[in-house]
């Protein structure tokens, strides 16, 4: 990392303004482009965005709603980050949501008859188990055998919906199915002292929520008030140089996928435990059962700029988006898909202007060099999307 | 029950698992393309899913599978191209930038079917185009010799491909590129230009392998591909970035699909245990990753955008 001193001030400022705007400028873009959609499909954008401002924030009802949608893009999304944070990039989130969720039902499942406060803790720690596993598997691919994580997180994604297929049809499938002859790929409902606890009898907002904020807000004292999360950090900023500090990188990398797609993992399990129907039920696809959450966490860490802390209101903003899109909907006539096509170029934006900022940034600090006449240290190779200059938060 | 053991039955199936490799075939072609340039798309799926849309609604609005093909390839095209400033021009993350077209793609074409089409239509497929003489082979005749057009073509691509990537100053700029970016740019090759055209290719391929699915199929749905762009990447590295060992990983996934759906429809075993042999090729690739991670090498400066100077 570059050395600063005192009289870079100005143009500090400039690549810090930057580094902020970034997320911001990639929505404002992606909403243009949203904006100019609407209006090919024959709907005012204005009054369609307004729409989809009032469903997604405009009553008690509809907050209750974005905060139900946005509890699993934040616990993807702070896994993603703790990946992120590491130099590890994890795309397995929906697989790993997947396997939270059946683990989570296995254990539900065979909770006839246990109190709540044995069940509950029991089901929803098999959640974050079963996506710690599908984690640390690419992990340890990726640390002991060199396996690219990209790769293996996809096609880990794919061995998940077959195994969640299979299981909802065969093993787990709800007896009264095969009894009736429907066949409908689903468990019975699961026990009662499984339910995740509502706040209002009767209401639809559960506990799910306040246990992604506390869990964000704990990974944030994980990786920036503890020695585990300043390992994986330093991992992440530059492998060879923590490897020379006598830290583990293989062991770190493990660690960064485990953590990770443990929050995919309780994000799945929240989502059954959570559910309208108390069970698990599949179409055939992933994307059925996750809604492109562990995608779409994704796109909201990048919007949080990769910080736990700032992914909690980043996800609520994302999870408004997905909600506010039921109501333009019903306003306009929009299918509700084209939240997802804005999610993508949210994606496009903030990664396309990434480097642009870096290397703003690196210009600038080269100036600032030239100008103290200073010796710096070549950041030869930025790692990706690491946010060195604001790391504090 | 035992005429699922009878020669015609075996050869439908056999023929069916061919006709299923195909877009998976199409797709990893077009990626080995921009990952032998140094440039991992993960935006397959994405590209594979609008060109099917295109391809589908073309062919609903002409009854002309042809024309539904070639706007398929445009898509492809055009968005190969857009993938290519992402990741080649403004340098992005490849391993996040992919995600954002798939996304794109995922919405864009659910949007677009929803608004435009609704109710499912089925649309004509391609006509099957049986080879005088060679068809009339038995068992053989019927499994390669009787396909449609689109079909043969897939597979004459693969020869192609390895020509152009072994033998052809392009494919040598193209490995060069990946290779070792900086010695290339040396030698006076534009990094740029060669990573824009491979890149494109990968498009143009994944448009074409999309159309393809859903013509074939004669439907489209909500996430037709359902994860076959991903996949396809995965057998990039399955075939050791070679178009034979790609075809290969296609035939592989191609024949357990096939095998399945005689399965599944002949009701042989209970339902749920097609959905278990399901998962074998996704187990094999698995495997299959962790031992071309020893024995072959990836592109070296694949994922690695090209800085001059830099």
């Amino acid at each position: 990392m570059t050395s600063r001193g005192p009289s870079e001030a100005g143009p500090r400022l400039r690549t810090q303004l930057l580094s902020y705007s970034v997320p911001a400028l990639a929505v404002l873009g992606a909403f243009a482009i949203g904006a100019v959609m609407l209006a090919m499909l024959g709907a005012n954008p204005f009054t369609g965005f307004w729409a989809m401002a009032k469903g997604a924030f405009g009553s008690g009802g509809a907050l209750v709603e974005t905060a139900l949608k946005s509890t699993p893009l934040l616990l993807v999304g702070v896994g993603i980050t703790i990946a992120f944070r590491a130099s590890v990039i994890n795309i397995g989130g929906e697989g790993q949501m997947v396997s939270g969720a059946l683990a989570s039902t296995i254990v539900a499942l065979g909770m006839t008859d246990v109190p709540a406060a044995i069940a509950l803790p029991l089901a929803l720690g098999a959640g974050v188990v079963g996506g710690a596993i599908w984690g640390a598997i690419p992990g340890a691919l990726k640390a002991y055998f060199g396996v690219n994580e990209i790769l293996s997180t996809i096609m880990l994604n794919v061995v998940a919906v077959q195994a969640m297929n299979w299981l909802l049809r065969a093993p787990l499938i709800d007896p009264m199915e095969i009894e009736r002859g429907t066949r409908i790929p689903q468990t019975a409902r699961l026990p009662e002292s499984t339910d995740l606890p509502l706040f209002v009898e009767g209401g639809r907002l559960h506990i799910g929520p306040v246990i992604a904020v506390l869990v964000a807000v704990l990974v944030y004292v994980l990786l920036w008030r503890t020695t585990s999360g300043y390992r994986l950090r330093a991992v992440g900023l530059s492998g060879d140089a923590a490897r020379y500090a006598g830290m583990s990188v293989e062991r770190n990398v493990v660690w960064a996928l485990t953590l990770s797609g443990a929050m995919s993992g309780l994000a799945g399990s929240i989502l059954v435990l959570g559910s309208e129907g108390h069970r698990m039920v599949t179409d055939g696809s992933t994307i059925g059962f996750t809604g492109s959450a562990g995608f779409n966490g994704i796109v909201t860490a990048l919007f949080g700029g990769l910080h736990p802390l700032w992914t909690i209101p980043s996800s609520f903003l994302f999870g408004g988006l997905l909600v506010g899109a039921i109501a333009l909907q019903r306003a306009a006539q929009v299918p509700t898909a084209l939240v997802l096509a804005l999610n993508g170029l949210v994606v496009l934006f903030v990664v396309s202007l990434d480097r642009y900022r870096r290397q703003v940034r690196e210009r600038e600090d080269r100036r600032i060099s030239a100008i103290a006449t200073s010796s710096t240290e070549d950041d030869e190779s930025p790692k990706p999307l690491s946010r060195e200059d604001d790391d504090d938060g | 029950m035992a005429d699922i053991f009878s020669g015609v039955v075996i050869v439908a199936t056999l023929s069916s698992g061919i006709r299923l490799a195909v877009p998976l075939l199409l797709a990893s072609l077009g990626e080995a393309f921009g990952q032998r340039s140094g440039v991992l798309n993960l935006g397959v799926d994405g590209i594979m899913l609008l060109g099917a849309f295109g391809g589908y609604y073309t062919t609903l609005k002409t009854q002309s599978p042809w024309v539904g093909l070639a706007v398929g390839l445009a898509i492809g095209l055009f968005l190969g191209l857009l993938s290519s400033v992402v990741s080649v021009s403004l340098l992005a993350e490849q391993g996040i930038s992919g995600i954002g077209v798939y996304l794109f793609g995922l919405g864009m074409s659910d949007l677009l079917f929803q608004r435009l089409v609704g109710t499912p239509l089925p649309v004509p497929s391609f006509q099957k185009a049986p080879i005088p003489l060679l068809s009339d082979i038995p068992v053989v005749g019927d499994l390669i010799f009787n396909h449609s057009i689109p079909i043969y073509l897939a597979f004459l691509a693969i020869p192609v491909c390895t020509y152009i990537i072994n033998r052809t100053r392009f494919g040598m700029n193209i490995r060069a590129v990946g290779e070792n970016p900086e010695a290339a740019d040396s030698q006076g090759i534009s990094v740029t230009r060669v990573r824009y055209a491979a890149v494109t290719i990968g498009g143009v391929l994944a448009g074409a392998a999309g159309a393809v699915l859903a013509i074939g199929l004669g439907i489209f749905q909500q996430n037709l591909t359902n994860a076959q762009g991903f996949i396809a990447i995965a057998l990039v590295y399955f075939g050791a970035w070679r178009p034979i060992g790609v075809m290969a990983g296609s035939l592989v996934y191609g024949m357990v699909s096939a095998v399945v759906l005689l399965l599944k429809t002949r009701g042989i075993i209970p339902l749920g245990a097609s959905d278990l042999a399901a998962m074998i090729p996704a187990v094999i690739t698995v495997l299959a990753l962790v031992v071309a991670a020893r024995r072959f090498r990836a592109p070296t400066a694949l994922t690695k955008p090209f800085i001059r100077g830099g």
